[in-house]
């Protein structure tokens, strides 16, 4: 199988959030960058399927919209077992998921594969759309947010959770999917793969997105939460706890 | 004509609850386009409780019928509600951001060639312009986004654009159209326990953490949801959904559901920052923690300081005393 696998460099999840001068960004100074979390599931089912596939079949290419820094986080791929990575090399991600769909979508059009994943969202901006979005761009089938993932004889059935229940879900090969946490658990980069990941094609590509149709007016903290109080220690405090969800915050 | 567009959902054949804060949204922004509210409902057959939408702001109500729309069929629907945008020039289109919201609206976004705010907290229209803000940053900042050209494509967090009566004519029609349900077809959706609500969508969500020690101990959080009648789900802080003690359905947090109750009760959870994210936007936060320095009660709205299997099986019987 040939699979390509769409990932994103994303500030770690226990990132301080610091708002740049133009109050618009996120303040980038000091921040550590990773592969987004959610991309790890969709690299490991890629992994999984080419080894199951044995030798001498498949190929995964890693493929990351980014800034020249994006190198480190396609690294972090060909490290863990893909076989070469692209960078599309822009100076900043967009917040805005369209134009980033159309030139990964460009960039995948003819590349043959079998299977397009992408993890469900990226943990910075939660856009939850682009690898949807790509699968409309190409015409291919998708099914988004995976937590279980058959293929056989060039069809798929995958599960996908909804609210009080599970999808199961059938489809035809080729198709995008975007992945979800409990699909796999994905592996750890081995020393032997970091020194093999220096010899692997990276292939960088200066990219030119299209014009979004979305703005950014600010990026803001979140209103502070009003300052919370102790109610009591112990069984004791809970009356006292009730009449206040009642009286004050009026949710009873 | 350049309506607004809200885009419902059913299923078993039964009006989702996020169908109504959808319109209502629909309406904050219809109201301040000074425009009217369509809403659009795919289904097998007629839904009941469409008529009681017009309450709610909705001035049109359709529903377009189909074998093939019984379930949620990806591309169908995507199909069917791109080419209503299409035809009806509409300045907005809003879904819920629902598990089948989410996966609707980039379809729709991209054959309509138009950008889209996912799980978007609040509307306005500024200088003519539709504006959404969205949290984030798992929570820590909210992005200000603003629409060039039409229509604006938005998804709405659940449970946070709580219904309010706004009356409109609500005049509802359903049309049997055709078309395939697409190359992507759901077979079947299995349900989770009988009755058990989703945690994204409870009024009131009580979540546990490894302070419950076991996990035969999150009785005590079923019986306390129980206490409040319907509308309360039992959630889960990651550490106890990786050591299995629950399913992954069940995840507060960054790397699971994203809550906006008007309670959470959060029982023997310290609080890290990745749940935080989850549920920092709940109307009202209480804590229930053995330290009393966990970071849960630097969010909290009211904290209990001491032992959760004292207090919970208290805060059980008096809330039975209250709906007694």
């Amino acid at each position: 199988m040939r699979i390509a696998v769409c990932i994103k460099r994303v500030p770690d999840s226990e990132t301080r959030v610091k708002i740049a001068a133009d109050g618009k960004t996120l303040d980038e100074a000091g921040v550590k960058f990773v592969l987004n979390p959610y991309d790890e599931f969709a690299l490991e089912e890629a992994l999984r399927r080419k080894e199951q596939g044995g030798s001498g079949g498949g190929e995964v290419v890693v493929f990351s919209l980014g800034p020249p820094a994006a190198q480190e986080t396609i690294r972090t791929a060909l490290a863990l077992g893909a076989d070469r990575g692209v960078l599309l090399q822009v100076d900043r991600i967009p917040p805005d998921g369209w134009p980033v769909a159309q030139a990964l979508a460009a960039a995948l059009r003819d590349g043959g594969y079998d299977l397009i994943l992408f993890g469900k969202l990226a943990i910075d901006d939660s856009n939850h759309q682009v690898g949807p979005m790509v699968a409309e761009l190409l015409g291919l089938p998708c099914v988004t947010a995976i937590t279980h993932l058959d293929l056989a004889d060039g069809r798929g059935t995958a599960e996908r959770e909804v609210e009080g229940g599970i999808e199961v879900v059938e489809f035809p090969l080729p198709a995008v999917l975007t992945t979800d946490k409990g699909l796999n658990e994905p592996r750890y980069p081995a020393l032997k793969g970091i020194m093999a990941a220096k010899k692997k094609p990276l292939d960088v590509k200066p990219t030119a997105l299209a014009v979004g149709g979305l703005d950014v007016v600010a990026l803001t903290a979140p209103p502070a939460r009003n300052e919370g109080r102790i109610v009591g220690e112990g069984p004791a405090a809970v009356p006292e706890l009730v009449r206040l969800l009642r009286e004050e915050a009026k949710v009873l | 004509m350049s309506h607004v567009l809200a885009v419902l959902e059913q299923r078993d054949g039964a009006l989702r609850k996020v169908s109504h804060e959808v319109v209502t949204g629909a309406r904050r922004l219809a109201d301040a386009l000074g425009e009217n509210v369509d809403a659009l409902l795919l289904a097998g057959a007629a839904v009941p409780g469409m008529n009681e939408l017009g309450r709610l702001g909705a001035d049109k109500l359709t529903t377009l019928t189909n074998p093939a729309f019984r379930l949620y069929a990806p591309e169908g629907y995507a199909r069917a509600i791109a080419d209503r945008a299409k035809a009806g020039g509409y300045r907005a289109v809003v879904f819920a951001a629902s598990a089948t919201g989410k996966d609707l609206a980039p379809r729709v976004a991209a054959r309509l060639e138009r950008p889209l705010a996912q799980d978007v907290t609040d509307v306005a229209v500024e200088a003519g312009a539709v504006v959404a803000v969205r949290p984030v940053y798992a929570g820590k900042a909210l992005l200000k986004v603003k629409f060039a050209g039409s229509p604006a494509l938005l998804s709405l967090r659940p449970n946070v654009f709580t219904p309010v009566d706004r009356p409109k004519a609500g005049v509802v029609e359903v049309a049997a159209v055709d078309g395939a349900p697409g190359r992507v077809t759901v077979k079947q959706v299995k349900a989770a326990e009988a009755g058990a609500l989703d945690v994204a969508e409870a009024a009131i969500v009580i979540s546990g953490g490894r302070g419950l020690k076991e996990p035969a101990n999150f009785k005590l959080l079923e019986e306390l949801a129980r206490a409040f009648g319907g509308g309360a789900a039992v959630g889960a802080s990651r550490a106890v959904v990786d050591a299995g003690w629950r399913p992954h359905a069940d995840q507060v947090g960054q790397t699971g559901k994203t809550v906006s109750p008007s309670l959470y009760v959060a029982v023997g959870i310290s609080g890290a920052i990745q749940h935080l994210a989850g549920m920092r936007t709940a109307k009202v936060i209480v804590a229930i923690n053995r330290d009393k320095d966990a970071p849960i009660f630097k969010v909290a709205d009211y904290g209990i300081v001491g032992d959760l299997f004292e207090i919970v099986p208290k805060l059980t019987e008096e809330i039975e005393k209250l709906h007694a």
